[in-house]
């Protein structure tokens, strides 16, 4: 199969509507925008548009890295966070978009707690679209960054064995991440308590697996991730306590040692240290926490510039 | 639509299919005198009669839909009571039973009267109004039954809010059977749907979507079925859409309980899968399930189990659909399409012959509740339809009637499509 090298499509809502073909594609954009992450360092391919963060939920950690990743590339950018949005007061998000839109800006970021809210805004706008969250749908330039760090260490997705561990049933991360690393040839196993990761997963994704034992999901991986127990979103049904979790499924270093040697550790952030893992894992040698979150400008640099290309194109 | 006539009616030359009298003959004529079904016409009359001819369609009973919402009072920019017995008429609907969750609720003889007199005016149906089982269908305190049913109310429900306390729902059985008033119940335990969008299952795990269990139903669906047999009373459990609630109602019914049950058209037709790309006018409660709960539904009809196919029409206007697909509200606008969705699961889709189809929109419904519609039989009032069973066709929004476009069916390929509607001998839908 021939690379492909042209990028065709204006919005990124989701990793389901993308080919492996597109994924490798913006990686190797990924891969050119690397160098321009040094401070000091910057580019003018996006110079004279405007990008919109529509922050729809808090967020402070993908805001910034889109904030960055247009700046980086010389655009404008505007954010407009939930207490300051007119959907407070009732606005739909319809209006919002066209108002927005109106004032002549090239893409919106948005993210919002409704799943499906991206696709449908793609659908609603001429302008790109880039979901940065939608509700327990997908938050795709997560998942992609993961897969590129993944890459980078690696060389390549393909035959890894990932495992996905914690709160699987509320979580875009994980959705979007087994979408990615299967579309790219790894392995993905779900864990965590089965309330969380219910066995009906498997009729919905069929080519994970399930576990509920940790040191039977640690121990063949390349690479864990971990992902935030929100306790906010979760109600008491779910799980007893956090420390019933920890003691349960926290990743200690005397269970990461059930890794294998050149297993690495990834975070979506922000990391709870003390719950899902304790700062000597997330400090510790596999940590891979902070070349995620590197990469992820380069990612989303590539986002950027490929939708907002395909408009113009 | 042609305007209001007295003169006789006779239809001739069509297939006729009367489930309530075990008629069906291949060619047969239908004849109608002063709003009633005759045996024949005079010689006088027939020479005045508006004759029809039939030939290559179907005569049936006019169509009754046990669950409904026409907008009035209250909720007229998503229908009134003009708009929507005109879709019912084009559905081939001529008796319906709305819901009693307009605004204010039907909780009381003011707000049936006001319905009842806005339906004098403008329905080009006959509207039969429910009033609520509980006051505001808040689930605590018994709304006035014994009064409502003097005005009019053929049933009772607390509709989507269901009644989530077992106790209630004993007393208002109880209660309600002193006045032969049959209780409706929308089958769902809220405690395991908060926040639920769609079915529980696949789908929602890969939209990201909060479930609503099957279970939820299920269990309420047991209750009913329990508390039936303790109290003796009638019970008719709404729009079932799991296969496990079908089962439970079979056994139900094999006890030779008082209980009936309906399923919505569209969960004939459609399943969870349909919501793949977040379609709100796909949003309903219960929402659609999977292909093996279909199937079940299905069958369920078949055997009689469930009595009644309804419309559950529920319209919502365009802005209020317009938007994130867990801010949209449940419900679609489905009179209109229900006999064409009932007729490409059932009898395209190989299920089913027509009238078996016919019966569970006629006789069926009717018997649920005790009414006297659904059939051709002499000296019932001349409600009827005129069906082309072969028409294929998709529904446009321009079609529709209904004053809310919210009918997921729009663009979708059916067949069996109504030809023309009468009630009480004159036409109400159709060239």
């Amino acid at each position: 199969m021939a690379p492909q090298d042209t990028w065709t499509k204006k919005d990124l809502t989701g990793i389901e509507e993308l080919s492996r073909a597109e994924i490798e594609l913006l990686f190797r954009q990924a891969d050119q925008f690397l160098p321009a992450l040094a401070p000091g360092k910057g580019l003018d391919l996006m110079k004279g548009r405007t990008v919109v963060n529509l922050f729809l939920e808090p967020s402070t950690r993908t805001r910034t890295a889109f904030e960055i990743s247009a700046k980086k590339l010389g655009a404008e950018v505007v954010s407009i966070n939930t207490t300051a949005s007119s959907l407070v007061k009732g606005e739909t998000l319809r209006d919002t978009a066209m108002n927005i839109r109106a004032m002549g800006v090239d893409a919106i970021v948005m993210r919002h707690s409704s799943a499906g809210s991206a696709r449908y805004l793609g659908s609603v706008l001429d302008i790109s679209v880039i979901n940065a969250g939608d509700g327990a749908h997908e938050h795709p330039t997560q998942a992609l960054l993961d897969a590129f760090t993944l890459r980078q260490r690696f060389g390549k997705v393909e035959g890894l064995k990932v495992t996905i561990l914690g709160d699987i049933l509320f979580s875009r991360v994980a959705r979007s991440n087994i979408l990615c690393l299967s579309k790219l040839g790894a392995q993905v196993t779900l864990a965590g308590p089965a309330t969380l990761v219910p066995a009906s997963l498997k009729e919905a994704f069929p080519q994970v697996r399930i576990v509920h034992d940790l040191k039977e999901a640690l121990k063949d991986c390349d690479a864990v991730m971990l992902l935030r127990i929100q306790h906010e979103r979760q109600t008491t049904t779910h799980f007893p306590s956090l420390g019933e979790y920890t003691s349960q499924f926290g990743l200690n270093a005397e269970r990461a040692a059930w890794l294998k040697p050149e297993a690495i550790v990834m975070h979506p952030g922000p990391i709870n240290r003390g719950v899902e893992v304790e700062s000597e894992v997330a400090d510790g040698p596999r940590s891979v926490i902070l070349e995620q979150v590197r990469n992820g400008v380069a990612v989303r640099m590539a986002v950027l510039h490929l939708c907002t290309g395909a408009i113009s194109r | 639509m042609n305007p209001a006539d007295n003169s006789p009616l006779w239809i001739r030359g069509a297939r006729v299919i009367d489930p309530s009298a075990k008629r069906d003959e291949a060619k047969g004529d239908v004849f109608a005198l002063d709003g009633k079904f005759v045996d024949q016409l005079s010689p006088a009359d027939q020479a005045k009669a508006r004759i029809i001819d039939g030939k290559g369609l179907v005569i049936a009973p006019g169509f009754v839909d046990l669950n409904c919402r026409l907008g009035e009072p209250g909720l007229t920019p998503r229908e009134t009571i003009r708009t929507g017995t005109r879709a019912a008429a084009a559905g081939g609907f001529t008796t319906v039973v709305t819901m009693p969750d307009s605004l204010p609720a039907a909780d009381n003889v003011g707000t049936i009267q006001l319905l009842r007199e806005i339906c004098a005016r403008d329905a080009a149906v006959r509207v039969l109004p429910t009033g609520t089982l509980t006051k505001g269908h808040e689930g605590k305190a018994l709304a006035p039954l014994g009064t409502m049913k003097k005005t009019g109310v053929v049933a009772v429900t607390d509709t989507t809010s269901g009644v989530q306390n077992n106790e209630i729902m004993r007393r208002a059985l109880e209660y309600a059977a002193m006045f032969d008033l049959v209780v409706l119940d929308h089958c769902q335990d809220s405690s395991m749907t908060e926040g639920g969008q769609m079915h529980e299952g696949a789908w929602s795990l890969r939209l990201g979507l909060r479930g609503l269990p099957r279970t939820a139903e299920e269990v309420v669906v047991s209750s009913d079925c329990l508390l039936a047999e303790l109290t003796k009373a009638r019970i008719h459990l709404q729009h079932l859409s799991s296969g496990g609630s079908a089962d439970i109602v079979r056994r139900a019914k094999a006890k030779q309980l008082a209980v009936t049950a309906e399923v919505s058209a569209l969960h004939l037709l459609l399943t969870d899968a349909a919501l793949a790309h977040y379609g709100t006018s796909l949003k309903t409660n219960p929402p659609l399930r999977e292909e093996v709960d279909r199937l079940a539904l299905i069958a369920a009809l078949v055997d009689g189990t469930i009595d009644a196919i309804c419309s559950d029409h529920s319209p919502y206007t365009a802005t209020e659909k317009d938007c994130e697909f867990d801010l949209a509200p449940f419900g679609a606008a489905t009179l209109e399409t229900a006999f064409a969705a009932a007729h490409t699961a059932l009898v395209t889709g190989g299920h089913a012959d027509l009238s078996l189809l016919i019966a569970r929109l006629t006789h069926g419904p009717a018997k649920a509740l005790g009414l006297s519609a659904g059939t051709l039989k002499a000296g019932a009032l001349a409600d009827l339809v005129l069906l082309d069973p072969k028409a294929a066709w998709t529904p446009t929004a321009a079609d529709l009637l209904s004053k809310s476009g919210n009918n997921p069916l729009v663009g979708r390929a059916l067949t069996g499509r109504v030809r023309a509607t009468f009630v009480g001998g004159r036409q109400v839908f159709g060239a």
